[in-house]
C-alpha cells in the first residue's frame, strides 16, 4: 500500500496568515473539495487501519460483477435511458471496450449482432449517427469504429464503408482546417480528434484531412499549458487528452508547448490520488483516463520536452517526434511515403523513455476503493452513481497506470506495477485511440492490406 | 412500462390529434437484433415515431416545429431534431426572439449540453449585436448557479469576440474572483480579457496592473494554483522578462519565507532557473534552511536543491520532480 502514505492533509485549507484569531471565510470551491477531500479520507483510514490481507481484497477488481453490469446494459436499458437515444454508438463503445479490457471473450452471435446494429446507424453518405436514422456525427462515429474494431472480427471490421467515410470527414472539415461535429454542427477539439482518430485507425488519414487542423489545436493551447475546447477557454483534461492525441496522429506535437502541457497535467493529480478535469475543479474517475492518457502519451515525447526545455534551443524550428525520439523520423511518418495513418502504428513501439511521471498506485488506489462500484460499475467519485460512461474510462485509466512501467511489449508487467492482486491486471490500451492494443494490431494489419 | 409520467398526464397522443391524422409514424429501425435497446415509454417512442415521419418527408411547417419542441423537451441531447428545427426556423422565418425564450426554458435544467448552447449561438448570431446584453445576461445567469459551467463560458467568450459587450467584463471577472478567488474559470476569463478586450490594450498593456493583482491574490493564499499559472501567463512568450522581472522572484521568496504552503513558489523559481535566472544570495538562504536533512551531495547546485525539496513535500509529483531533476537543462547543472 505504498500510496497509502501519500494521503496528505489538504493543500486547500486556509493560509493561518490571513486572519489574526478568526479564520477566514471559505470560499465555494473551498468547501466542496474538502468535503470529497473528507469522504476520500474516511475510506484510506479504513483501508489503512486493516491487515494487508484485508488491504488486498479492498483493492481488488470485481471483474465478475463489472461483466454482469456491462451486459446487461447491452440487452436492456431501461427507460431513463432515453436521454442518451443519441449516443447509442457511444453505450457500445463504453461497455464493449470495457469488457475487453477485462478480457472477457464476446460471444459470436453477440458481436455478429453489434456489428449488425451498428450498420443500422450508418449513413448511406457515410459516417454513423447516434442512433438509426439519425444524422452522421463525428462523435458517434469514433464511437462506432471504435467498437467494431474491438469486436475485431472480419465481418465487423470488413462493414465499415471507408470511401463513404473518407468523404463525411472532408465535408466536416471547416475552412478553418478544424472539423465540425456534424452538419452545421460545433467545431471544437473533439471534433478535430474524433475524425483523425477514425481516419488513421482506418488507415485513410491523408495531408488533406490533416492540413491546418494543427493551427486550430495550437490556438486552443492556454497559458495555464492544457489544452481547451475551443481557443479561449479553460485547459480541461477532455480537451488535451483529444488535442495532444490529434497533434501525434498528424506529427505535429512538436509544435505545442510540451513542458508548460506536462506540468499542467502533472498538477492535476490531487491528494485523492485521482485527476481533476481543471484547475481547481474537483477530482474525477473518468479522468484518470484523459489525464492519465495524457501522461501516457507525454511519456513517449520526453525527448521533445527535454529539447523544449533548453533555453536555447529554438522552438519555432519544426522537428517531428521521429528525429527527436530514439527513432528515425522516417520509421514513424512511413519509409518515404509521408503515410500519416501509419504514426499511431509506430508510436506504440517507442518504449516510454522513463518511468511514469504520475503516482499510478495512487491512481489506481483512488480508481479501486473510489469509483468502483462493489455491484459493478464505476463511478465519478464516492456519493455519485456508477454509469457506463465512468466505467469505461476508469477501466482505461487503471489499465494505463498498471502499464505505465511497462518496458517491454514481450513480458508483463511488474507485480509492484499493479495494485491489489496480479488479477486486477487488465488488457493494454492503444493510447491514443483508447482501444485494447491486440484488437488495434488486428485492424492495422487488416486495413493496410484491405 | 408506465406509459406517461405525472407531469405529462394531460398529454393527448399524436395519434389522436386530429391534426396529425395525415401522417403515417416511422417505427425506428433497430435491425432483428437490437444492441443497447431503451425501454422507450410510449409517449417517447409515439413523438419519435412522428418526427422520423416529418424529417425523413423533410417537411418544414408550423407543425413540425411544435413537434420539434415536443421530442427536444423529451430528449434535448437528440441533434438531430435541433439541426431539423434550424432547417424550419428558417424556412418559416420565425422571430428569433421567440426562440431565445423557449431555450432559455430548457437550457437551466439542461446547462450542460452541447446541442442547447450550439443552438443559442446560432440564435444569437441570427439577431446579431443586438443580442449581447441579453446573452451575456444568461450565461450570467447559470454561472450564478455554477461558476464553472464551461459551456457558459465558451457562449460568453463567443458573445464577446462577435457581438461585443467588453465594457464591464473586467469587473465582472473581478467579481466572481472576489467571491471565490479559486475559480480558476473566473481567472480564465481574465485572461481572455485583458489579451483580447479592445477597450484594454491587450497584454503588454496590462501587465504591470495584472502582476500587482496576482502577487495580491498569490500572498493571500499560497496554496491557489491559479493566480501561479496567471502569473507566469502574464509573461507568456517573453521568457526573459519573466527571468528579470523582480516581481515574480520577489512573490516566491515572501512565500518561501512564510515557511509555509511553498510547494507553487519552488516550482515557479525552478523554472525561473531553467530559463536562466541567476538566485540572489538571500533567497539561496531561504532555499537552504528549507531543507530539512544534510545536503545530499547529488544537489549540487540551486535548481536541483529545488527539486529534491519538491519530491519532499510533493509526494504525489514524485516522479515528476525526479525527472526535471534529471533533466535540468544543462546551463544550471
Ligand atoms: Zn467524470
Amino acid at each position: 500500500m505504498e500510496s497509502s502514505s501519500s494521503f496528505s492533509r489538504s493543500s486547500f485549507s486556509a493560509s493561518p496568515n490571513t486572519g489574526l484569531d478568526q479564520q477566514p471565510k471559505l470560499t465555494v470551491t473551498q468547501l466542496v473539495q474538502l468535503e470529497v477531500e473528507e469522504k476520500v479520507a474516511q475510506i484510506y483510514r479504513v483501508l489503512n487501519g486493516v491487515s494487508p490481507h484485508a488491504q488486498s481484497l479492498m483493492s481488488e477488481l470485481w471483474r465478475d460483477k463489472h461483466v454482469e453490469f456491462l451486459t446487461r446494459g447491452l440487452e436492456q436499458l431501461g427507460p431513463s435511458y432515453h436521454v442518451l437515444d443519441a449516443n447509442r454508438p457511444w453505450l457500445c463503445y463504453w461497455i464493449l471496450h470495457s469488457i475487453a479490457l477485462l478480457g472477457e471473450p464476446l460471444d459470436p452471435e453477440l458481436e455478429n449482432n453489434v456489428a449488425d446494429f451498428l450498420s443500422h446507424c450508418e449513413d448511406k453518405d457515410g459516417g454513423y449517427g447516434g442512433g438509426p436514422g439519425q444524422l452522421p456525427h463525428l462523435a458517434t462515429t469514433y464511437a462506432a469504429v471504435n467498437t467494431l474494431i474491438t469486436l475485431g472480427s472480419e465481418n465487423a471490421l470488413s462493414s465499415i464503408n471507408r470511401d463513404n467515410l473518407y468523404k463525411f470527414l472532408l465535408r466536416m472539415k471547416d475552412s478553418s482546417g478544424a472539423f465540425r461535429m456534424h452538419d452545421a454542427g460545433e467545431i471544437d477539439v473533439r471534433a478535430s480528434y474524433t475524425a483523425i482518430s477514425v481516419a488513421s485507425i482506418l488507415n485513410i488519414l491523408d495531408h488533406e484531412l490533416a492540413k491546418d487542423v494543427g493551427n486550430y489545436i495550437l490556438r486552443c493551447q492556454t497559458y495555464e499549458g492544457g489544452i481547451a475546447g475551443e481557443p479561449g477557454s479553460e485547459a480541461h483534461g477532455g480537451y488535451t487528452f483529444c488535442g495532444l492525441a490529434t497533434m501525434i496522429l498528424i506529427n505535429e506535437a512538436d509544435r505545442l508547448d510540451l513542458s508548460s502541457l506536462l506540468d499542467w497535467v502533472a498538477f492535476r493529480q490531487g491528494v485523492e490520488g485521482g485527476f481533476q478535469g481543471r484547475t481547481n475543479k474537483l477530482v474525477d474517475g473518468c479522468y484518470s483516463f484523459w489525464q492519465g492518457g495524457v501522461l501516457a502519451l507525454m511519456q513517449r515525447l520526453l525527448l521533445i520536452v527535454d529539447k523544449q526545455l533548453m533555453p536555447s534551443s529554438d522552438n519555432g524550428e519544426s522537428s517531428s517526434i521521429g528525429s527527436t525520439c530514439s527513432i528515425k523520423s522516417s520509421d514513424l511518418v512511413g519509409q518515404g511515403s509521408g503515410k500519416l495513418s501509419d504514426i499511431g502504428f509506430h508510436f506504440v513501439k517507442i518504449y516510454a523513455e522513463s518511468v511514469p511521471l504520475f503516482h499510478s498506485i495512487a491512481l489506481q488506489q483512488y480508481i479501486l476503493l473510489c469509483s468502483q462500484v462493489l455491484e459493478g460499475g464505476f463511478k465519478d467519485k464516492p456519493g455519485k452513481y456508477r454509469d457506463f460512461y465512468h466505467s469505461c474510462y476508469c477501466l482505461s485509466g487503471l489499465s494505463v497506470s498498471q502499464y505505465s512501467w511497462w518496458k517491454d511489449a514481450g513480458a508483463s508487467p511488474l507485480p509492484t506495477a499493479v495494485l491489489g492482486p496480479y488479477c486486477n491486471l487488465l488488457e493494454p490500451i492503444h493510447p491514443l485511440y483508447n482501444v485494447v492494443l491486440d484488437r488495434y494490431h488486428k485492424s492495422f494489419d487488416f486495413f493496410s492490406t484491405s | 412500462m408506465s406509459s406517461s409520467s405525472s407531469d405529462d398526464d394531460d398529454r393527448i397522443p399524436f395519434s389522436r390529434r386530429p391534426e396529425w391524422s395525415d401522417v403515417r409514424p416511422v417505427p425506428q429501425d433497430d435491425g432483428p437484433h437490437p444492441i443497447v435497446p431503451i425501454a422507450y415509454r410510449d409517449d417517447f417512442r409515439e413523438t419519435m415515431d412522428y418526427f422520423r415521419a416529418v424529417y425523413i418527408a423533410d417537411e418544414r411547417s408550423r407543425r413540425a416545429l411544435d413537434l420539434t419542441t415536443e421530442a427536444i423537451g423529451m430528449n434535448p441531447g437528440n441533434y438531430t431534431v435541433w439541426h431539423f428545427r434550424r432547417l424550419v426556423l428558417e424556412a418559416l422565418n420565425v422571430d428569433l426572439h421567440e426562440e431565445r425564450d423557449f431555450i432559455n426554458q430548457i437550457a437551466i435544467r439542461n446547462s450542460k449540453n452541447y446541442q442547447i448552447w450550439h443552438h443559442r449561438r446560432w440564435v444569437a448570431e441570427n439577431l446579431g449585436p443586438e443580442a449581447a446584453d441579453k446573452e451575456l445576461e444568461f450565461t450570467k445567469s447559470i454561472l450564478a448557479l455554477d461558476a464553472k459551467n464551461y459551456h457558459a463560458w465558451s457562449h460568453r467568450q463567443w458573445i464577446l469576440l462577435s457581438l461585443g459587450g467588453w465594457e464591464k467584463e473586467l469587473d465582472y471577472c473581478c467579481k466572481l474572483l472576489e467571491d471565490d478567488i479559486f475559480n480558476n474559470s473566473a481567472w480564465n476569463q481574465r485572461y481572455f480579457v485583458i489579451t483580447k478586450s479592445p477597450v484594454l490594450g491587450g497584454l503588454q498593456a496590462m501587465r504591470d496592473s495584472e502582476v500587482s493583482y496576482t502577487v495580491e491574490a498569490i500572498l493571500a493564499n499560497p496554496q491557489n494554483e491559479s493566480p501561479w499559472r496567471y502569473l507566469r501567463g502574464l509573461y507568456k512568450g517573453d521568457t526573459d522578462l519573466l527571468v528579470s522581472d523582480n516581481q515574480v522572484s520577489d512573490v516566491c521568496l515572501k512565500v518561501l519565507k512564510t515557511n509555509l504552503n511553498y510547494t507553487f513558489a519552488l516550482s515557479l523559481l525552478l523554472d525561473l532557473l531553467s530559463y536562466g535566472f541567476q538566485p540572489s544570495d538571500e533567497l539561496k538562504t531561504v532555499i537552504e534552511a528549507l531543507r530539512k536533512t544534510e545536503p545530499d551531495s547529488s544537489d549540487a547546485n540551486l535548481a536541483t536543491t529545488i527539486c529534491s525539496l519538491l519530491e519532499t513535500v510533493d509526494p504525489m509529483r514524485s516522479n515528476y520532480w525526479a525527472w526535471r531533476k534529471n533533466n535540468l537543462p544543462f546551463q544550471v547543472c
